[in-house]
């Protein structure tokens, strides 16, 4: 487990509406890669305009507990974040299936809110053909993202092995996104490192579990901040991230009284 | 005995020779035939499976003469000019024939002549076996002539009951009688002129062997041949206009050992450096690698399965890179060939409800990419349904409220978990429609009550409680997917 500093950002109340930005029209540049913002002011700010197409983000899970929201979060960003409906792959570990579960399609959907144009899962025998069977997938420039499961410590996937994924993304312009499940954050060529776990959802009517919320923490950016934090929940009819510290009560509730500090309104009189 | 709907009446259409010695007929109504014979075994006649059936029978027929004629919907012409002497002669060609059918369950009728129209009235018409073919043609009823139900009515009350009757009159007569039919049916019969007929088209299996004089172990020789040999199959795809699914590399060793090496395309392809890369990363994937021992003495190149392609316009030399759908086709088969088909999946929708049966993972390499019919997810709602589900489901200890209630709190891998929010529950019936009994109180299967819930942390699961309380005493819980 990392301890990492907790800065809460600035809450910007104008986020909630804000549409989506567009894409900029620039080629992906080895100089100025192209930015996918998140819609959260504050984190698109501290990335520097949005994630990084065309590179490597690796994604912890705080605790192999987390994982479930970790690989959430990741499909988030491939499916909504980076991919625009392109074809992602999801590449994972044969063992991985039967200790984390079956990716679901209605899950996906449902999660997402729309499916990519095509989906496509590959089930490598080992960690070396699994980084063999993601650098080929990098090389298909026709796809929005490639999702890389790796579960365990995975020696395998060293700083070499992650320069040479990222050249191969670099030169497609085509994101990889590093699951990484009960691994230590280890040196490696990706663009950013964030720590993600569960964070308790904003209650539906009836106690009933809401969209989904995640903790976040930047743990490195290799040009930018990092060290940063932010809980995030998705919207799904949006399709955006909101920043859920934005409808989180300010002052604590009293048990007797209204929530508001609004007027009382009074029935009307019966007589 | 098969039967098919003519009008309004279910009509025998087709019947064996038991149905016949039972005194049933043709064109019976199947009512008729029920009511002489209740016990009687009727099937639904279904003329597309005949028709295929019929071709089938006729690519097997290949055997006998390479030029075969399919005579629907009940006949196939043999011309066996040039074949008949391999067999002995024609008597014993038409026994190989009748034992080869008879083999297969079939009853056959059999007749050779001089064209084929002749053949076809003898075999349907004649009493066989036919020694004289000039008199049994002669001796053959005027309905062999093939002409309308009219004309032959009309021939028949004439007095010309045979074709030798009609035969006997000038033919001016006959085509201002009975038209120009019977004259053209009496020709063919006869010889003086050919019927029009459409024999089988046979494709030859792409096949092509490279032999050297020397056997050859070096590894950039072997490249070559390929690449050689890869040339004359592109050059035949093109041709026919057919794209490779499937290829076969055969090494022949010169101590009699064989390697072969398959591929296969996720889209049917002709483009050669395509293919070498597939055997390449084939070559690349063995466990053992290519032993070339002596060295090879020839290698074969099959290409078993193939599919239509069209030719496509040439792109401009310089527009970047080729084919999106192509480039995704071209990762499919490049990963299917090193990690096996199995390995590369694409989810398709299934026809159930039980959340476990709901997709398939099928092949990417046979299943090319089609849209998931699934209904889109309710504005406003959260997701209904977990991103990562177990198959089994994973027992969970629960401890809840009350017995019928939502859980309290549950232990799962050994850390008891607090559930602070939760929502249901979802009531998942079992399909009693698909196990046996299932329509019986208690036969089909347990009912499943699911819960979405939340701990203390937030991580978000669907767990089910496996059978209601009227259903069993002690229902068992299960944790059965996770949410993000």
């Amino acid at each position: 487990m990392n301890i990492v500093p907790v800065i809460r950002t600035q809450r910007d109340a104008s986020v909630m509406n804000v549409p989506r930005p567009e894409l900029s029209l620039s080629l992906p540049d080895k100089a100025a890669p192209l930015r996918c913002p998140t819609g959260v002011a504050s984190l698109d700010a501290a990335l520097g305009g949005g994630l990084a197409a065309g590179r490597i983000h690796e994604i912890h899970a705080a605790e192999p507990d987390d994982g479930a929201s970790a690989a959430g979060f990741a499909a988030l960003l491939a499916a909504g974040v980076l991919g625009r409906g392109k074809p992602l792959v999801w590449l994972r570990e044969r063992g991985a299936v039967r200790s984390s579960g079956i990716v679901q399609a209605e899950g996906l959907l449902e999660l997402c809110g729309t499916l990519p144009r095509d989906c496509l899962f590959v089930l490598a025998d080992d960690a070396p053909a699994l980084l063999r069977a993601g650098h080929d997938a990098l090389r298909c420039a026709d796809l929005g993202a490639v999702l890389l499961e790796a579960r365990g410590p995975m020696p395998r996937l060293d700083l070499t092995a992650s320069r040479r994924l990222l050249l191969a993304a670099e030169r497609t312009g085509v994101t990889l996104l590093l699951l990484r499940i009960g691994a230590q954050p280890a040196p490696s060529a990706a663009d950013t490192r964030w720590a993600i776990s569960a964070a308790p959802s904003r209650a539906l009517p009836a106690n009933a579990p809401g969209a989904p919320t995640f903790d976040l923490a930047l743990l490195r950016q290799r040009a930018g901040p990092s060290g940063l934090s932010w809980r995030l929940e998705w919207n799904r009819d949006q399709r955006i991230f909101q920043d859920a510290a934005l409808f989180e009560p300010v002052v604590s509730v009293p048990a007797d009284r209204p929530a508001a500090g609004g007027a009382v309104v009074s029935f009307p009189n019966a007589a | 005995m098969l039967h098919a709907r003519q009008g309004n009446a279910l009509r025998l259409v087709a019947l064996d020779a038991a149905a016949a010695r039972l005194g049933l007929a043709r064109g019976m109504t199947l009512a008729d035939a029920r009511a002489r014979h209740p016990d009687l075994a009727a099937q639904e006649h279904d003329p597309a499976a005949d028709a295929l059936w019929l071709e089938q029978l006729g690519q097997d027929c290949i055997r006998f003469t390479p030029h075969v004629t399919l005579l629907p919907p009940d006949g196939i012409g043999l011309d066996i000019t040039g074949t008949a002497h391999l067999f002995g002669d024609e008597a014993a060609l038409a026994e190989r024939v009748e034992d080869h059918c008879a083999a297969l369950g079939l009853t056959v009728r059999s007749a050779c002549a001089g064209t084929l129209a002749a053949a076809r009235a003898l075999a349907r018409h004649a009493p066989l076996p036919v020694t004289d073919e000039a008199a049994a043609i002669r001796a053959l009823p005027v309905g062999a002539l093939g002409l309308d139900a009219e004309a032959t009515r009309a021939c028949l009350r004439a007095g010309l009951k045979s074709v030798g009757d009609l035969a006997a009159r000038p033919a001016a007569t006959i085509a201002a009688r009975f038209g120009m039919g019977a004259v053209t049916g009496l020709h063919r019969l006869s010889g003086d002129e050919q019927a029009p007929s459409t024999p089988l088209q046979v494709e030859t299996p792409l096949h092509f062997t490279r032999r050297f004089a020397e056997p050859v172990a070096h590894q950039d020789s072997i490249a070559a041949a390929l690449a050689e040999l890869l040339d004359r199959a592109v050059a035949a795809l093109r041709e026919r206009g057919h794209g490779g699914r499937a290829f076969r590399l055969e090494l022949h060793r010169s101590d009699g050992a064989v390697h072969a090496l398959e591929v296969a395309a996720a889209a049917p392809t002709r483009d050669p450096a395509r293919i070498q890369r597939l055997f390449a990363e084939r070559i690349g994937a063995l466990a053992d690698p290519l032993d070339p021992g002596f060295g090879y003495d020839s290698i074969t190149l099959a290409i078993p399965a193939v599919q239509r392609l069209d030719a496509a316009q040439a792109a401009f030399a310089d527009a970047g890179e080729g084919d999106p759908a192509s480039a995704l086709a071209e990762l499919v088969e490049q990963l299917s060939t090193r990690l096996g088909p199995g390995r590369i999946r694409r989810l398709v929708a299934q026809d159930s409800h039980i959340p476990e049966q709901a997709q398939a993972a099928l092949p990417a390499l046979t299943h090319p990419a089609a849209p998931l019919r699934l209904p889109a997810p309710a504005p406003g709602e959260p997701p209904l349904r977990p991103l990562l589900l177990f198959d089994p489901p994973q027992p969970v200890e629960v401890i809840a409220e009350v017995p019928d209630g939502p859980p309290l709190r549950f232990r799962w891998q050994r850390k008891l978990l607090e559930v602070r929010r939760y929502e249901g529950p979802e009531r998942i019936a079992a399909e009693w429609w698909r196990r046996r009994g299932g329509e019986a109180p208690g036969g089909g299967g347990l009912t499943r009550d699911y819960y979405r819930v939340e701990d203390q942390r937030g991580r978000r699961f669907w767990i089910f409680r496996h059978g209601l309380y009227t259903e069993r005493a002690d229902p068992r819980w299960f944790l059965h997917g996770l949410f993000a």
